[in-house]
């Protein structure tokens, strides 16, 4: 690969998703697009890249989507998921009594595992949530990720990395060599193609939101953009979810971490939720 | 430190699946049917065991409904790890007193990934 075709990539992918792809990852560009360019029926990479480099729209997306798709794994890390049902959701669940709906974000859901596990998890709290409106939002700027998200077909290596075999059974049939997931889960997550550069006002108001291994592949600036932008669409109780190796110290004034809960953010504008913690 | 009692009949199963074990820490002891298993636990109960399915002498669901009903027998965690892939089976293990499935193939993530969850090994 030329040097030029990289510095064009990186800046492409920069642009249109944040990403930062540095020099030492340029591997990445070959295995990720070389599937790619032989879909296109291409030679090689530098033949997919002279279409790039043609703002070829099309194949502009194609590589965004590559280089940005990401694993994702049902109930990953187990952790915050635990704190969601036993700390986060019984807040919710006294905060927002009197309205009876909230809304959950997961950005960057990728293939859905993370709002499909977080629809498990409020079935299975069952008659205490009867009357209750909950909308659970998945976006990605990928439309070809979020087609299988909405498909809910998981392999088996899929759906046995973090999920419980008792909810297996009981959420997901087994169709030919995959797991599809059952309509009554599918049904309370609704998937939108959005990018998190953009404005994210328009999705409307949250009360949790996950954004968790996203903010990793950000360089600061646009971290602090993209933590403001969150900010935004958050109630002033509501809570950010981050994942174990991100932070907002340092990068954003708009939230705070909830004492006692690693992972979780309060919005710095509100009173912050009560979570049960010291609130000293 | 921790037991695992793996049960398979296949030799290299119960190869790979002690060394990962190995990294996780477990004192690991090996079977190579149900029967086997069963006269190992009599003797002595391990904190967890590795279960195949189908074995020669005695399978690994038969295994499961002997070794619950032994005294003390109720706490082995037990996390089968089997060829058989469909609901029913999964179901039929959770009735017997399973408490985690995993389909093969498996690796070292999904081992630990089940074993975690179960509350093995810690995250």
């Amino acid at each position: 690969m030329k040097p030029d075709d990289f510095d064009y990539v990186s800046r492409l992918l920069k642009e249109r998703s944040g990403l930062v792809l540095t020099r030492d990852k340029a591997y990445l560009l070959e295995s990720r697009l070389m599937p790619l360019a032989r879909k296109r029926g291409l030679k090689g990479l530098d033949d997919l890249l002279a279409l790039v480099r043609k703002r070829d729209a099309a194949v502009e997306k194609l590589v965004v989507e590559a280089m940005t798709t990401n694993e994702s794994f049902f109930f990953r890390d187990n952790k915050p998921f635990d704190q969601f049902r036993s700390i986060v959701l019984p807040n919710l669940l006294k905060a927002r009594a009197s309205r009876k709906s909230f809304r959950i974000w997961s950005a960057a859901c990728s293939s859905g595992q993370e709002p499909y596990s977080l629809a498990m998890i409020l079935k299975e709290e069952g008659a205490k949530l009867a009357g209750w409106r909950i909308e659970i939002v998945g976006t990605d700027l990928s439309s070809e990720i979020l087609q299988k998200a909405r498909n809910g077909a998981y392999s088996q290596f899929e759906v046995q990395r973090g999920m419980p075999m008792a909810l297996l059974v009981k959420y997901f049939k087994k169709k030919e060599e995959n797991w599809v997931i059952d309509p009554s889960i599918a049904s309370m997550v609704t998937f939108k193609e959005w990018n998190l550069l953009g404005d994210l006002r328009a999705l409307g108001q949250f009360d949790v939101v996950f954004c968790r291994n996203v903010l990793i592949y950000f360089d600061q600036p646009t971290k602090s953009k993209v933590l403001h932008s969150i900010s935004q669409v958050m109630a002033d109780d509501a809570v950010l979810y981050l994942g174990g190796a991100e932070t907002v110290l340092g990068i954003s004034d708009h939230f705070k971490p909830v004492p006692g809960q690693r992972g979780i953010y309060a919005a710095t504008k509100g009173t912050g939720p009560s979570l049960g913690a010291p609130t000293t | 430190m921790k037991s695992c009692l793996i049960v398979d009949d296949s030799k290299v199963i119960r190869m790979v699946a002690k060394k990962i074990l190995q990294e996780l820490n477990f004192e690991t002891e090996e079977a190579e049917d149900g029967q086997g298993a069963l006269d190992l636990c009599r003797d002595r109960l391990p904190t967890a065991v590795l279960l195949d399915w189908n074995m020669p002498v005695m399978s690994g669901i038969e295994f499961l409904r002997e070794l619950r009903a032994l005294p003390g027998g109720d706490a082995p965690v037990v996390v089968f790890c089997t060829t058989e892939n469909d609901i029913e089976h999964i179901q039929e293990a959770i009735e017997a007193g399973a408490n985690e499935y995993i389909m093969k193939p498996f690796d070292s993530e999904i081992l630990q990934a089940k074993f975690s969850q179960v509350g093995l090994i810690d995250d």
